[in-house]
């Protein structure tokens, strides 16, 4: 039966019956529910045989992730944004140590300026830390892939982030579907670590390798992420006999067969591209949309045979590359090499600016009218006023000083309550 | 016979204990059955102090623990020299993470067990001092607090060796080190910086906080005995000379230890929940200069024209440390 419940809420549940041994977290919003609510969990004893470690930092938590499932225990952690950059030195190494730790990115802006609301910079500047990393559209397939992490992470022995968009999810009631514990249990098998810490068997695990072997060990990396390509879609099938719903996989096809244009998005941008696709379709436009489930490892095969067909692919992407473009964007143009298909990269919904569905739909317009020119990166609904006000003044005077404070000010969020137009 | 001649026998790997010694005070380390736990041929220098602290503490603790121990270790001379790979010098099971995570390495492993239910098996963590009091200090202290059950042990050689010899938050005053040079009217490190780590253990009240040097083994084993004793959060700082980074003679690490000890620069005690218990008094009190002056590090001291101005400030600093903890018995000083 279907609870009305907090993204958060489900999420911890969901965690709860995949028994974690340990759990070490440190609090940063949005990710907060879902700590407090294991915490509570731990303290009555729902989930029990549970250590849950209130650590110093984020690198604190990983670290103590990190050391827990060395000695063989499922750990889990949850963080956003700051604190997922706290941690990047020890995301690193639970990847090359090859330590199955599963943790909740509740995706959230990095500052400066500081900004508590959605956008996937965090888990994207992450993209290259050796974490296979899974997107949920929905609340419902939030919960689903926290057990199909775990048993993808510990069949590989990989760490898997599970990214779900901060507030937009992990603050929205929803219906959600709750497994049962037999059938959580059902699907994932106890913990066997390939590798841990025993007096019985002693080994030595995190030595220092030079040029004759280091290449190598990072290659076998390389190779568990493409097993992963593999992987993901059984942990999907596997999921889907045993709870009768599909959730997961590596893309997330819609009304792709004929169309010649393409949306392709992440989380929960998804559902709003997908209602805007069936707009078009009723308008006898030939668009479709292509979700991303698995951004890493990247199913470049996958992706180039749902793109392949399509004359045109707009990549619409919460995060992008400072200095560069589109990352999501570039991956896709990477898959799509040779194709004729153009690929327009734009970057919408930063620091927590809706996604709303006439904006994706004056957005396909614009591209279906040649009005966007796809050498250029697009940021979706930017003031363009405003930025231009900003860089005329710093082209006056040698200290233009703070530029977020001043557009603030000119926005009227200064000193007079918060502007209805802002951001947030 | 004005003196009686030794009878040494040999146990194992290069190890000579004392054979008129009652067995039962005989050090582990003397011991046949030691637990080897840091074998031979790793890739220390020649009278590395680490290498020789880590093994009298581990031996010491596999003893106390029947076997049952794991280590963690931050990044640093002890886990470079033990682990090239494809070698290891571990015989108990040990992981290395990074050089700022070591004692919430640590933490996590203890939480492992004890989710598992195996907490008879105990947790080593142990860096040099750069990993403890420097860049692993928020995770120790987190470590501390949370009452983790957890022996840290810092292996103090005063800098960042692995890296070069380097200044850290427990490099002395005066020291020379690789960005601390005898340049300036200043010369080596800064007076009036650093940080002595023991004292901030006890500031967090946990169960046992022990420091130690190498050129006391019995002293040094029992304190790692005594911290296997109790459950939680313990810390041990054991002060290990360097031969590379102090310019020092590779036979002079036990002297060397010694006389950091009995100048009164190093002060060997003990303390429980957050109350010292012990001090090791010194026996034959020497003057900082009998210390500082073989090791090159303090070597634009004793130049010609010399600084006999900051040997007396060093000289000082022994003075407040002696008194402070009391480590002149009655009428001495
Ligand atoms: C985050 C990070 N910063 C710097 C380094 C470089 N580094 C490795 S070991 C080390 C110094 C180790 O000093 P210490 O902990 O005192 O141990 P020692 O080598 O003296 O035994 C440094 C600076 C690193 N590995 N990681
Ligand atoms: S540099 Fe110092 S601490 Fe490092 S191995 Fe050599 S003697 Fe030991």
């Amino acid at each position: 039966m279907p609870s009305q419940i907090e993204g958060s809420q489900a999420v911890a549940r969901a965690v709860t019956l995949c028994r974690p041994q340990v759990i070490a977290a440190y609090p940063i919003s949005p990710q907060t529910h879902i700590v407090e609510s294991l915490s509570d969990r731990v303290r009555t004893g729902e989930l029990a045989g549970c250590e849950y470690l209130m650590v110093e930092s984020e690198f604190g938590a990983m670290s103590a992730c990190i050391g827990a499932s060395a000695a063989g225990a499922r750990s889990y952690t949850a963080t956003s944004s700051q604190g997922l950059l706290f941690m990047a030195e020890a995301l690193f190494n639970a990847s090359g140590l090859g330590l199955p730790v599963v943790m909740t990115v509740a995706n959230r802006a990095i500052g400066a300026p500081i900004n508590i609301w959605n956008d996937h910079s965090d888990s994207m500047a992450m993209r290259d830390s050796g974490w296979v990393q899974l997107y949920a559209e929905s609340n419902q397939e939030a919960v689903d892939l926290h057990a199909q992490a775990f048993r993808l992470a510990e069949t590989l022995s990989v760490p898997v982030m599970v990214c779900m968009d901060g507030f937009v999810l992990t603050h929205a009631f929803e219906q959600v579907e709750l497994p049962s514990q037999e059938q959580v249990d059902d699907f994932l098998c106890p913990f066997v670590p390939q590798q841990a810490l025993d007096p019985d068997d002693p080994v030595t695990i995190g030595a220092m390798v030079g040029p004759e072997a280091f290449a190598e060990v990072k290659y076998l990396m390389h190779a568990k992420q493409v097993a992963a390509l593999d992987e993901v879609p059984r942990v999907a099938h596997a999921f889907r006999e045993s709870f009768g719903r599909p959730s997961g996989g590596l893309l997330k096809p819609y009304r792709l067969e004929d169309a010649d244009t393409v949306v392709v998005t992440l989380g929960s941008t998804l559902g709003t591209v997908e209602e805007v696709v069936d707009g078009l379709r009723d308008d006898g436009l030939r668009v479709g949309a292509l979700g991303i489930t698995c951004f890493r490892p990247w199913p470049l095969t996958e992706v180039r045979e749902a793109l392949g067909r399509a004359a045109r692919v707009v990549v619409v992407e919460r995060a992008f590359a400072v200095g560069a473009g589109g990352i999501v964007g570039q991956n896709t143009r990477d898959a799509l090499r040779g194709l004729p298909a153009q690929v327009y990269d734009v970057v919408a919904g930063l620091g927590g600016r809706p996604i709303t569905r006439a904006g994706v739909r004056s957005l396909v317009d614009d591209v279906l009218g040649d009005r966007l020119d796809p050498t250029r990166l697009h940021f979706h609904d930017l003031d363009h006023a405003l930025v231009q006000r900003e860089l005329e003044r710093s082209r006056h005077g040698a200290r233009p000083g703070p530029h977020a404070e001043h557009m603030l000010r000119a926005l009227g969020t200064v000193a007079s309550g918060v502007h209805d137009g802002a951001p947030g | 016979m004005a003196f009686q001649q030794l009878k040494l026998y040999q146990t194992g790997t290069f190890v000579a204990g004392n054979r008129l010694l009652d067995p039962e005070q005989r050090t582990v380390q003397a011991r046949t059955g030691r637990s080897n736990s840091l074998t031979s041929g790793h890739r220390a220098c020649r009278g590395c102090g680490e290498a020789l602290g880590a093994r009298y503490v581990l031996d010491a603790a596999m003893r106390a623990t029947d076997g049952q121990l794991v280590a963690v270790n931050s990044t640093g001379c002890l886990e470079v020299f033990s682990t090239p790979y494809p070698e290891s010098s571990w015989q108990l099971p040990w992981l290395h993470s990074l050089f700022g995570n070591g004692p919430a390495v640590a933490s996590g492993v203890a939480a492992a067990l004890r989710a598992q239910g195996r907490d008879h098996i105990r947790v080593i963590g142990q860096a040099g001092d750069g990993g403890t009091v420097d860049i692993g200090f928020g995770a120790l202290s987190g470590m501390f607090e949370r009452n983790d059950d957890v022996l840290f042990v810092c292996y103090d050689n005063e800098g960042y060796m692995n890296t070069g010899v380097q200044r850290s938050g427990a490099t002395p005053p005066a020291a020379r080190t690789a960005n601390t040079k005898a340049l300036g009217p200043e010369p080596g490190n800064a007076f009036g910086q650093g940080k002595f780590v023991p004292l901030i253990a006890m500031a967090h009240e946990i169960p046992y906080v022990a420091t130690a040097t190498v050129a006391d083994l019995h002293d040094l084993e029992h304190k790692v005995e005594t911290a296997m004793r109790f459950r939680g959060a313990r810390y041990l700082h054991v002060f290990v000379p360097c031969p590379l980074g102090w310019g020092a003679a590779s036979e002079d690490t036990v002297k060397l230890a010694r006389l950091a000890k009995e100048s009164g620069l190093f002060p060997v005690l003990e303390a429980e929940h957050g109350e010292l218990t012990d001090v090791s008094p010194i026996r034959r009190q020497v003057p900082v200069e009998e210390y500082l002056r073989p090791q090159k590090r303090y070597a634009h001291l004793f130049g010609d024209p010399g600084r006999p101005d900051v040997v007396a400030r060093l000289q000082a600093r022994a003075d407040r440390t002696i008194a402070r903890f009391g480590l002149l018995p009655e009428g001495e000083d």
